[in-house]
């Protein structure tokens, strides 16, 4: 059964219509990687299911409607968010930013700080003088310190140095064992370890939809929809 | 000698009373994006409503009366700030050109209602005697107003660094104030920050108008419009969203004010504040401190 139901999604940002009608599933348990070129609207697809840009359409989470709810009554169902681009709040301590992310109860701080070991080393530490890297980890850690019946990922691994990508992934592919994750990424070493399904976005539709192995064993397929070889 | 000691102290007096209204104005800026042009608004009914009230309460001695009305000054002026923000703000969030035009409007309105009611003529206020006298500091006579400003102020500046520091609350909206989307992608309702953050600025604001009846020894209707140039100036120098900067930047605009005004010559002191203003915009064109609010 799907968690997380989208159907005919639109979004129109600055008179352009950048999704024009997606739809897809995110089966429950398993991790759906969302891909496509630069530009198709895979971050608006995020934003929109977070009611951070308003969207027509229906989005069903849980089996609940939650088509253009506030974003905080989103997020409180049980939904945890990595941004694009971090996000972490630069004058907050790694640990205030991690304190702010704390929902409910005691937050699960001993599960971030075993997987990522070093925000609490540098729990003190402004989290705007952190690495590219060490930020990733702080931006994963705060969607993980709740109970989250999903998690929508986007692109975790950009702009990071080789052997980052390796350690995030890692992380991340122990995150995917235990949760659902609908998961933006660019590189599709990380898609191959950790995704199920695949849903492959062109100009703001779904162009294919279906197991990420069959897509990422067909050479040709994947550079006819992604334009990578 | 004396002379520079009456202004730099009189200057701090001034300076707190930019800060307790410059304080609410960056907060309110950095958090939600509100231009607030009817933060003098607050100023004045909060001190408006301190004068009404200690004209009707007979009987009490000058001094427990001045610190009853001015608690009822400062509540009032905290609900209305609060009411402003649930009213007339919240289902303006984004429209940025609507937020002005209402806050102008709403400056406008209450300045206005306030000259209807009771006149353009400034009201007297009934002080503690202790207020009028002074205190001989380096040979300068110092009106002890000054000291209550200063005091209130420092205790201001304290109680909002605690509460941004050591509050979750205050947590919120200093993440707000840099990063206001994201705060809400946690799950956190930063309406409610919001709301907090309007009535706070309200309460400062109110007590700015309760030390302006103490400084200036009445109410006025314009005062509030008046003093908010200045904040909106100190706002700017001291950066958006900053509480620290803006404590300097107050101090800093009211020392110029008043040793341009004695120096130069009356009138000299406004000029030489647009001229400060002027010369942080070129050099820190966003402010001593900027986005981030401690």
């Amino acid at each position: 059964m799907a968690l997380l139901e989208v159907r005919d999604l639109h979004v129109r940002l600055a008179g352009s219509h950048v999704l024009q009608g997606v739809g897809f599933d995110v089966p429950e348990g398993a991790v759906t990687a969302l891909l496509g070129r630069n530009g198709v609207g895979k971050t608006t697809t995020l934003r929109a299911l977070l009611g951070l840009v308003p969207a027509e359409g229906r989005i069903t989470f849980a089996g609940e409607e939650i088509t253009n709810e506030p974003t905080h009554r989103i997020v409180r169902r049980g939904v945890g968010y990595v941004p694009e681009d971090r996000d972490v709040f630069s004058t907050l301590t790694v640990a205030e930013n991690l304190q702010l992310a704390r929902r409910n109860g005691s937050g699960r701080f001993p599960y971030v700080y075993e997987l990522f070991p070093e925000l609490k080393q540098r729990g003190a530490q402004a989290a705007g003088t952190l690495s590219g890297g060490q930020q990733q980890m702080l931006a994963i850690a705060r969607a993980l310190l709740n109970e989250n019946r999903i998690l929508l990922v986007d692109e975790p691994t950009k702009g990071l140095a080789p052997l980052l990508v390796t350690e995030v992934a890692r992380a991340l592919e122990r995150v995917c064992e235990e949760s659902t994750v609908l998961l933006v990424e660019q590189n599709l070493g990380v898609v191959r370890r950790v995704a199920e399904h695949v849903v492959v976005l062109d100009t703001g539709r779904v162009v294919h939809a279906g197991p990420a192995r069959e897509l990422l064993d067909d050479r040709d397929k994947v550079h006819a929809l992604l334009g990578v070889a | 000698m004396s002379t520079v000691v009456l202004l730099i102290i009189t200057g701090f007096g001034l300076g707190a009373m930019y800060f307790l209204i410059a304080s609410g104005l960056s907060l309110i800026y950095g958090l939600m994006g509100v231009l607030n042009f009817a933060h003098g608004a607050f100023l004045t009914v909060g001190s408006y409503a301190t004068w009404y009230t200690e004209t009707k309460l007979g009987g009490i001695s000058v001094a427990p009366r001045f610190v009853l009305a001015a608690l009822v000054g400062l509540a009032v002026g905290t609900v209305f700030a609060a009411l402003v923000e649930l009213v007339l703000i919240r289902p303006l969030y984004g429209r940025h050109i609507e937020q002005v035009l209402v806050t102008v409007g709403l400056g406008l309105c209450v300045t206005a209602l306030a000259s209807a009611i009771w006149t353009n003529d400034a009201k007297f206020v009934s002080l503690p005697r202790w207020t009028a006298r002074t205190t001989g500091v380096l040979g300068a006579s110092i009106p002890n107003d000054r000291w209550l400003e200063i005091a209130t102020a420092a205790v201001v500046l304290f109680a909002l660094q605690l509460f941004l520091r050591r509050t979750r609350y205050g947590l919120i909206v200093r993440a707000g104030v840099e990063n206001r989307a994201m705060v809400t992608a946690l799950g956190i309702d930063v309406r409610r920050a919001f709301t907090l953050v309007f009535a706070i600025g309200g309460l400062a604001a109110a007590l700015a108008g309760v030390l302006s009846a103490l400084y200036f020894g009445t109410v006025d209707p314009q005062r509030g419009t008046s003093l908010l140039i200045f904040a909106f100036i100190v706002v700017v120098i001291g950066g958006l969203g900053s509480i620290g900067g803006t404590a300097i930047a107050a101090v800093v605009v009211a020392l110029v004010q008043q040793f341009a005004n004695y120096y130069a010559s009356s009138g000299m002191g406004d000029l030489s504040v647009v001229l400060l203003l002027a010369v942080v915009l070129l050099v820190r064109p966003h402010g001593l401190t900027p986005a981030a609010a401690t």
